[in-house]
């Protein structure tokens, strides 16, 4: 009985420890960006400036750079983890190359990110330049486009996943009832299946863009960390993980690293309320389903 | 249910928002009795391949560790205003604004000479020639193309190709940005208007990399780039780099010779002083001094006067017999004027007000 009581309590301070964890790094970047909340204010997310001489520093291309790779991003890779969550759910159920499919798409999330990153300097990033000077675009090679497409196949398997996870939800009996009527497979997908995930996949594409928002080390390596607000998709760019990841070690002034700090309490937030809020879609989706 | 639970969660985040409150850095004090120490030191990573090999070499010899991160110049200084270090090591000197910013003075020795070198990517070995008025247009933008007149007048006989140029520059602070946008801002006059100079600027086109590496990497893969490198980094990579025109009109290459030639200048006391575009005659005009800081009154934090008898040692040491490791690793020495300045400044350093050497 004694021992039951302790370990409850062991659990009890290891799930209190985690949160105090989480709003200590949420204080933190709150303190350390004071200065420049007050010397910017709104002016930090709607400036255009980054200039580290006048020491004005304005976000907005950074924040615009993070949101057009990351939606780019969800909407090259929908198609493809949608598929194979349609193939591994309804198509290729308890079969070898299901597993096979399963472990491939592990592995690809389990590849370090950095690896993606030369990947897509080395195989992408030139072949983006070729399209480039075929279309007599400047041949940069990377940028807003390159970044979009290393992204988007660092976040299919998260999407994959949770895609599968949620297609499994939908009750049997009624695609049963379906399959019963005379339904094809392709129609109980279509009518049946995805009707009644779509909340559920929703919150699973959320959750994929969190995980987008925030990708530092391949996105740095091939968006060309150019501090203009891009002009097009083929431009260079810059967003708020790679600017801090480009300048955090080497900024000297104060209100460089207070604003560069300012950035991660951005992105901590917007991360945050996209996983919440992804989360929370998903559970309401399970929960129906149970 | 569901929901209900989600209340509690909130509750618990907002009591444990409530309850941490503000929290101050702990200061950093270090008392060390024993006779070998270990110095710290942080900062350039421009100096970090020479400072490792003085320091191996001082350790044999004297039996002293010193433990230097390269995290680059704004970090050391950072960390020497911090004083969680015993020196730290910047590609540019501190600038009176920021000597202000403590009551303690701070002493800037510089210790080696380096210099950025003008690499591109072209077809063919070509060597191009750079006239100031070409660098600061290109990196302005008002030179678009390899075959613009401007620079085909500087480079006659050279076959330029019908290429867009393409500016690469680095993202991180850096001593080499600091060097070459002071060069740029002492050449060209919109250029000083415009961007001006400093460890990061706000480069007025083209693509970012991180780090010698990130640039290099670029620029080998985009084919009419150009950016600049490391001297060091340019040679140990075999990439092809460019003359540059000096104050004397001469087009010069960046050699050891002529980079330690462009410090050979007058100069201030306290060493504070960027060397680019220098007047003296052969000299490669984008060179530069690397520089330690440190504190002239050294008993702060519960230092020991051994330990800041140890550091000023090993850092006359750096500038004598330390100095015979910088040319087989391509770093430039300091001319002879300079190393009597450092001396002086070296004889400054005091341990209560008493001259340590």
């Amino acid at each position: 009985m004694r021992s039951d009581t302790f370990f409850r309590l062991l659990l009890f301070l290891s799930g209190v420890f985690l949160l105090i964890l989480l709003s200590a790094i949420f204080i933190t970047l709150c303190l350390s960006s004071l200065p420049s909340l007050r010397s910017f204010g709104l002016f930090f997310v709607i400036g255009r400036s980054w200039n580290p001489i006048s020491k004005k520093f304005g976000a907005c291309p950074f924040l615009i750079g993070t949101f057009l790779t990351s939606t780019a991003a969800l909407l090259i890779s929908l198609p493809f983890s949608l598929s194979i969550s349609i193939l591994l759910g309804e198509y290729l159920n308890n079969r070898f190359f299901s597993a096979v499919f399963k472990s491939v798409i592990e592995l690809l999330a389990g590849i370090p990110s950095v690896i993606y990153g030369f990947w897509g300097l080395f195989v992408l990033v030139p072949i983006v330049r070729w399209v480039e000077l075929k279309i007599h675009a400047a041949p940069y090679g990377v940028g807003l486009l390159a970044a979009s497409l290393v992204l988007s196949i660092m976040i299919i398997p998260y999407s994959a996943f949770l895609s599968i996870e949620i297609l499994k939800l939908v009750p049997p009996e009624i695609k049963e009832a379906a399959y019963s009527l005379g339904a094809t497979r392709y129609e109980v997908v279509k009518f049946v299946a995805l009707p009644y995930s779509y909340s559920g996949i929703f919150g699973g594409v959320l959750l994929a863009f969190g995980r987008a928002l925030g990708e530092t080390m391949a996105v740095t390596m091939v968006i060309g960390n150019s501090d203009f607000l891009p002009k097009s998709f083929l431009s260079p760019g810059n967003t708020i993980a790679s600017v801090i990841a480009n300048e955090f070690t080497e900024a000297a002034g104060r209100l460089h690293l207070s604003s560069l700090i300012e950035l991660g309490l951005i992105l901590f937030v917007l991360t945050a309320v996209t996983n919440i809020l992804g989360d929370f879609v998903v559970k309401r989706m399970s929960f129906q389903g149970s | 249910m569901k929901r209900i639970s989600m209340l509690i969660l909130m509750g618990a985040l907002a009591f444990a928002l409530s309850s941490c409150s503000s929290h101050k850095p702990t200061s950093v004090s270090r008392s060390s009795s024993s006779k070998l120490a270990t110095l710290l030191g942080a900062g350039s990573t421009f100096g970090y391949p020479l400072y490792s090999k003085m320091f191996q070499a001082y350790y044999k010899k004297h039996g002293l560790k010193v433990n230097y991160e390269p995290i680059g110049s704004g970090g050391g200084q950072r960390q020497l205003f911090n004083k969680t270090v015993d020196f730290g090591a910047s590609d540019v000197y501190l600038t009176s604004a920021q000597m202000k910013r403590t009551h303690d003075a701070i002493l800037n020795m510089p210790t080696c000479m380096g210099a950025v070198a003008m690499t591109y990517n072209l077809p063919g070995k070509l060597e191009i020639r750079f006239t100031p008025q070409i660098l600061a247009g290109i990196f302005l933008g008002t030179i678009k193309k390899w075959n613009a007149p401007a620079i085909e007048k500087a480079d006659p006989g050279v076959h330029l190709p019908d290429l867009p140029i393409m500016t690469v520059h680095r993202t991180d602070g850096s001593g080499d940005t600091g060097i070459f946008t002071s060069y740029l801002s002492k050449v060209s006059s919109a250029w000083k208007k415009k961007v001006g100079h400093g460890l990061a600027v706000s480069w007025p086109n083209g693509l970012g990399a991180k780090g010698n590496a990130g640039v290099a990497g670029l620029i080998e893969k985009t084919p009419g780039s150009i950016g600049y490198i490391t001297l060091i980094y340019a040679l140990q990579n075999k990439m092809s780099y460019g003359m540059v025109m000096n104050a004397h009109k001469k087009f010069i290459k960046p050699t050891l010779k002529s980079i330690s030639l462009a410090g050979n200048v007058k100069l201030p006391p306290d060493t504070r002083i960027l060397v680019t575009n220098s007047k003296v005659a052969g000299a490669y005009p984008i060179s530069g001094f690397t520089w330690l800081l440190f504190y002239k009154e050294q008993n702060y934090n519960g230092r020991t006067k051994q330990r800041a008898k140890e550091l000023v040692e090993l850092l006359w040491w750096m500038i004598h017999h330390g100095q015979k490791f910088t040319k087989p690793m391509d770093y430039a020495p300091l001319p002879p004027k300079v190393v009597k300045l450092d001396e002086k400044i070296l004889k400054s350093v005091t341990y209560n007000g008493k001259p340590l050497l």
